[in-house]
């Protein structure tokens, strides 16, 4: 009973943050969502690129023929990051591949077309794919602008901490070694912006829902609560007009600050775990419930750098009493970051973090017995030094994140230099530990990895 | 006696007013060199060349709006062109007289506007050997500015001004300036170093005239000590061309109008 019991416990309470990394480790990842497989293994590893060439040069035509202005660029990327152990699956690399990015812009005023296509060779899967990064296009009027299709937006203030970026991310890009850039995914949808002279407003509108990326459990160890259950069924939501995500971002400047109201109406792009039956359970139903965010930010000079203060109210929209414990409670995060720089080229930048759970009795009433539990607040913070040497071509970084809750963290140092005005390469490490099994961090303790990026740009 | 006065008043008058302090020169000359016009346009050419002879290029646009009077507040629109990895990166400045710059920075791989810390006295711009505070100026009153002496340089009559920093907030002890007494631009600058030693120079290399602002179009800053160098030249530049307000935002940071930056 006992064992049941715990079972039972550690289903029910698969939740917050990366504890979710679990929940995903049994599926194919979001990528085929995303990306186009052109190669097989069978064919790997043609030389693919010219095709892309190709249907850049093509593209360019019409637009061409407009009298539109083209640029097209982009890069080579090798991308390598090596397991200090061997992966679940028994191989060495967290990510292999070889990248090529093509951004091409067409512009003829009002329009611009913007279209930013990666496509790789992957050596851990051995195939190659082709992955739309960002595909739209603007129209801009004299007090207002549209754009439409994919792409990518950030919001709100944190350095690596989300409150009101509620927009989709990639973490197993982030865990695994590849430039940051990565870390944030495109949305399929429609952001018109306003701009009266009192305020701006951005408004955004998505059709499709974009779940986050979590990492691969071929590659990454990470907690899993129910191993022996594998049957798991994703729950997502269809595309239509009910199920469109609406964002709202209204900001100014008040007394030198820059100050945001943001408001979010949609979905946890992490995934949550029902069991069929919660006794004996035989299959998990991986969902994501509602969530709208309200939320504010100021940022402005203050003590001789730079501070920001960003809130949030996650109202989980299915669970506002906090008695479902399939569904996270209600939560209140905050943020308060500073940046200065202490001496040339050399930038400090420091953070606290919260979560702040509402409904906690309830929430506890409701916790099954023998599992870990949630506490009321959650904290983290995060450091990270930057020093700049060289005429800026070399630079050393250091990021870490730890959380008081649990005592975890995870340090990212990084060299970085630029051999010429074309090449660059960065060798860094993932290096996590402490904690529990389960937390954030302390999961992710055997996947430390050394990574390797160079990029030819063009 | 009173009468006395006045006559020697009046006789000192003329002189005084032709007799400039090395505060007003250095005043002029911060006027004529960042400050001419309603606003202003440049396209810049930056090669930043090593002691070995690597060359690194940024090449931008800079677009600057006065508001208010010589020597006050003023907004500045940077977009890049050049090299790749900054591409359409864009950056703005707002100056003030006294106190501390407001800085953002458009990252545009990950579409995200982000204020900057950075202390513009001893930060080197884009890597260059310029520092911020030697694109957009020094604030008169942080100095003490004496004048050494007057002489020609290259044919041209100078004043010739020591400024030392009020506070220790510089790489430097003091800068040696030759003031063009025509037009007033820095034609030379020389930078001492705590120890005495001669370690950056400023030279105009070009001066032209730009709808009939006198506008040095070619300079170069070069370090001493490390014989690295970066040489500026304007490709392209105009005065008075009447720059939106509204360029200086969020909006116009993410999506910088072609108009202005092309």
């Amino acid at each position: 009973m006992t064992v049941l019991n715990a079972r039972y416990a550690t289903v029910a309470k698969l939740t917050l943050r990366c504890r979710t990394l679990a929940t995903v480790l049994r599926f194919t990842s979001q990528r085929t969502l995303y990306k186009t497989q052109i190669f097989t293994s069978e064919t790997y590893p043609h030389p693919f690129f010219w095709i892309m060439v190709c249907i850049a040069l093509i593209s360019l035509l019409p637009w061409a023929a407009f009298g539109a202005d083209i640029s097209l660029h982009g890069f080579f990327q090798g991308n390598y990051s090596f397991s200090s152990r061997p992966n679940p699956d028994g191989g060495d690399f967290k990510w292999a591949e070889e990248r090529m990015q093509l951004k091409l812009v067409a512009s003829k005023e009002p329009f611009r077309v913007f279209i930013k296509t990666d496509a790789f060779l992957d050596h851990i899967d051995k195939n190659g794919e082709l992955e739309l990064r960002e595909g739209y296009i603007d129209y801009t009027a004299m007090n207002w602008d549209i754009r439409t299709g994919r792409q990518i937006i950030t919001w709100g203030l944190g350095d690596l901490l989300f409150i009101n970026d509620v927009f989709p991310k990639d973490y197993d890009s982030f865990f695994s070694g590849r430039p940051l850039e990565y870390l944030k995914k495109g949305v399929d949808g429609i952001r018109l912006g306003i701009y009266p002279a009192f305020a701006s407003f951005e408004f955004i509108a998505i059709p499709m829902f974009e779940t986050n990326d979590y990492p691969d459990s071929k590659r990454f160890y990470m907690f899993d609560p129910m191993p022996d259950v594998t049957n798991r069924e994703k729950k997502d939501h269809a595309t239509n007009i009910k199920n469109t995500e609406f964002a709202l971002r209204i900001y100014r400047d008040i007394a030198g600050f820059d100050a945001s109201l943001y408001f979010y109406r949609g979905y946890f792009r992490q995934p949550w775990m029902m069991p069929d039956n919660p006794m004996m359970p035989a299959k998990l139903t991986l969902f994501y419930p509602e969530l709208s965010v309200y939320g504010a930010s100021v940022q402005g000079r203050a003590l001789d750098g730079v501070l920001s203060l960003e809130a949030g109210y996650y109202d989980s929209r299915q669970d506002r009493s906090g008695k479902d414990y399939t569904v996270p409670n209600p939560q209140t995060r905050f943020l308060i970051g500073y940046q200065r720089q202490m001496w040339e080229d050399f930038t400090i930048g420091l953070q606290y973090y919260n979560e702040y759970m509402h409904n906690y009795s309830e929430y506890e009433i409701n916790h099954p017995e023998g599992l870990p539990k949630d506490k009321r607040l959650y904290q983290l913070v995060t450091i990270r030094l930057t020093q700049l040497l060289k005429h800026q071509t070399l630079k050393l970084s250091l990021f870490s994140f730890y959380s008081p809750s649990y005592r975890d963290y995870m340090l990212n140092p990084e060299i970085k230099y630029n051999f010429s005005d074309y090449i660059w390469a960065a060798i860094g490490g993932n290096i996590f530990g402490g904690g529990e099994k389960w937390s954030q961090f302390g999961q992710l303790r055997k996947n430390d990895n050394m990574y390797v990026q160079v990029r030819y740009e063009f | 006696m009173i009468r006395f006065l006045i006559v020697l008043l009046a006789g000192l008058l003329p002189f005084q007013a032709f007799a400039l302090t090395a505060e007003e020169v250095m005043k002029r000359s911060q006027s004529a060199f960042l400050y001419q016009g309603k606003d202003f346009k440049a396209r810049v050419m930056m090669k930043l060349i090593s002691k070995g002879g690597q060359e690194r290029i940024r090449e931008l646009t800079m677009l600057r709006k006065n508001y208010g009077d010589d020597g006050g507040e003023q907004k500045f629109f940077i977009y890049f062109f050049q090299p790749a990895d900054v591409k359409d990166m864009t950056f703005m400045v707002y100056k003030y007289p006294a106190k501390d710059d407001d800085r953002w920075l458009f990252v545009p791989a990950i579409n995200m506007v982000r204020r900057i810390a950075a202390q513009d006295k001893t930060s080197s711009f884009v890597g260059s050997d310029f520092t911020y505070e030697d694109v957009s100026g020094r604030d008169i009153q942080d100095d003490t500015h004496s004048t050494v002496r007057e002489e020609k340089l290259d044919g041209k009559d100078c004043y010739v001004i020591k400024s030392a920093p009020k506070a220790v907030d510089v790489d430097y002890s003091y800068k040696l300036s030759w003031i063009d007494k025509g037009n007033f631009l820095p034609l030379k600058e020389e930078y001492y170093d705590r120890k005495d030693a001669l370690y950056k120079v400023f030279s105009a290399e070009e001066i032209k005239d730009v709808k009939g602002f006198p506008t040095v179009t070619k300079r170069t800053m070069k370090n001493l000590q490390t014989g690295h160098r970066t040489e500026v030249s304007y490709v392209k530049s105009d005065y008075n061309i009447g720059i939106d307000n509204s360029l200086f935002s969020e909006r116009f940071l993410k999506q910088p109008p072609k108009k202005w930056v092309e």
